[in-house]
């Protein structure tokens, strides 16, 4: 059985800018038990709009979605056991401390006498010295390093992550990251979505890419990585971009990354360089990683877009 | 403490620890009404024979608090927790719509009941009115504040910012309170007014109410029972059904 099962999921705001807005347009994939996986796409893909249907914060307008065989609809009780939901959005309830945030939201799922898995969590999580602080006096960080806690705190077999890091610092990820591959090691499934593409490259096994509503990559990550060209010449340039590059150049600022599937093709780049005459600083020949990939795969699959 | 007793101790704990605002502001209130309509129309209004005004308008404003404060209580906390995002933390949890129902109108009945008591103390220092059926009082202070807190919930749900839940509260909670009988019996209004009266819910509320320390009202006690008992049967039914579909909490 699945962890988490998608099948044919749609969703339309009826009342979108442009008239009916389509956010997913039959969406299916299955996340097997004790995966860790990655939900990639651009913004407005329609990741959080799965992530809502999956965690019953929204409903598909058709399409059913299981967590560990129950429905998520018809049977949302035993379904919201099963997952840990970390929402996007830094919210708190400033009426409690940490602590009895803690002790409620275990309570709301029926678990009693918690405090030693509290104690594991808050000390896992870096909170343990906040636990009597009231949630307003909490930094950004910390609130972030709360919503974990209160999404783990009745140990659900499920985890799901939406944009865990959006706007942390490295230490908290580095954390963060440590206390989630250890418990997918202990048998959790994740599922994550991130903006961070070397994220997704060094903790997800599988990965799927949305874009528009629909499953355009779904494939072990190592694949995905193989299936793009393997090499990417990188330099650095003031001058304008030859004609040449136009439709294949990746352009930062003064750096230029190219993608090359071999040598020649590397060698085909440098002598497009010379012959136009370009001055080109801090060369180099790099593999190609998850970044790549996915602007590759979105390309593909229509406009350029912004990562 | 698990479930749905668990979101009733959330929801308790939220108001009593800023209970300054929620229990102690509206004591106050109370005790300024009764200074000065009590003092401006003790000599000038007999409402019942031997009852003096003040005594009167004693359970009237118990009542009032009541309700006023019973609707208040599930319908800030579900437009806070909206508007702030926290309601997400009680959306993710298994909790069925009963619980829900059961935990928010539970714990506005819970600040209902406190604020009355509040009220109570400080106004029958006034006046004392007697407890003729201690029992009617009880009957009828839960079923007022079950109807106010459910109709919270249900405003709740509705509301997307604070100002609209200000119209809810403003153009149909304030008045329908007002003019129910709180200051006045209503058979001093003229005959038309009276039947307007008759038709508003509030009116039974307080009218009920009054009766268990009086044992005078305007109408049976158990006339009042029935419709105060059907609007809360009502109310609820609507309640549940908005909690079921997860009406404007869950897209």
């Amino acid at each position: 059985m699945p962890a988490i099962s998608f099948q044919s999921v749609s969703k339309i705001y009826p009342s979108g800018r442009n008239g009916p807005l389509k956010a997913l347009d039959g969406v299916s994939f299955d996340i097997r038990e004790g995966e860790f996986f990655g939900l990639l796409g651009p913004n407005g893909a329609g990741k959080t709009t799965l992530i809502s249907i999956l965690a019953g914060l929204a409903r598909p307008t058709s399409g059913r979605v299981t967590v560990r065989g129950h429905d998520v609809q018809a049977d949302y009780a035993q379904a919201r056991r099963q997952l840990g939901v970390v929402p996007q959005e830094l919210v708190f309830d400033p009426f409690f401390n940490v602590r009895e945030a803690l002790r409620i939201q275990s309570g709301y799922f029926g678990v009693k006498n918690n405090e030693a898995w509290i104690d594991e969590l808050l000390h896992s999580l870096g909170l343990a010295d906040k636990a009597d602080a009231n949630m307003r006096q909490l930094s950004g960080g910390m609130k972030r390093r709360m919503l974990v806690a209160q999404a783990l705190v009745h140990k659900p077999p499920v985890i799901v992550l939406d944009e865990p890091t959006a706007g942390v610092d490295v230490e908290l990820r580095q954390t963060l990251w440590q206390f989630v591959a250890r418990l997918n090691k202990e048998g959790s499934t994740v599922l994550l979505t991130t903006h961070y593409l070397e994220e997704a490259e060094a903790l997800c096994g599988r990965i799927a890419m949305l874009k528009s509503g629909r499953v355009v990559a779904l494939e072990r990550t190592s694949e995905l990585l193989k299936a793009a060209s393997s090499n990417v010449l990188r330099f650095k340039m003031d001058s304008a971009l030859p004609v040449e590059f136009e439709d294949k150049a990746r352009v930062t600022g003064r750096i230029v990354q190219l993608p090359a599937h071999d040598a020649h093709e590397i060698e085909r780049y440098l002598a497009i360089i010379r012959k136009a005459g370009l001055r080109v600083e801090d060369v180099e020949v790099r593999k190609a990683d998850l970044e790549d990939v996915f602007l590759d795969v979105m390309a593909k699959h229509g406009e350029q877009v912004a990562v | 403490m698990t479930g749905w007793r668990t979101l009733l101790y959330k929801e308790v704990l939220r108001f009593w620890k800023v209970s300054f605002q929620t229990v102690a502001a509206p004591v106050l209130t109370a005790v300024l009404y009764m200074l000065i309509f009590g003092h401006v129309l003790q000599d000038r209004v007999k409402v019942y024979d031997q009852i003096s005004y003040t005594a009167f308008l004693v359970p009237g404003l118990v009542m009032m608090s009541v309700l006023q404060n019973a609707f208040a209580n599930s319908a800030s906390s579900l437009v806070q927790s909206k508007i702030m995002g926290s309601l997400v933390f009680v959306l993710l949890t298994p909790l069925s719509h009963w619980s829900w129902f059961f935990a928010y109108v539970g714990s506005s009945i819970a600040r209902g009941l406190l604020v009355g008591v509040g009220v109570f103390a400080v106004t029958a220092w006034f006046g004392q009115p007697s407890f003729n059926a201690p029992l009617w009082i009880v009957i009828f202070a839960v079923l007022g504040a079950g109807i106010l807190g459910t109709l919270g919930v249900i405003a709740g749900l509705w509301a997307e910012k604070f100002d609209q839940m200000a119209a809810f509260q403003n153009f149909v909670i304030m008045p329908m309170t007002f003019l129910s009988g709180v200051f006045y019996s209503i058979h001093s209004l003229p005959a038309f007014w009276q039947g307007v009266s008759h038709l508003n819910p509030f009116f039974y509320m307080i009218d009920g109410f009054r009766y268990g320390f009086f044992g005078v009202s305007d109408v049976s006690p158990w006339l009042s029972l029935g419709i105060v008992g059907m609007v809360f049967l009502l109310v609820s039914a609507l309640a549940v059904h908005l909690l079921r579909i997860g009406y404007k909490i869950r897209g």
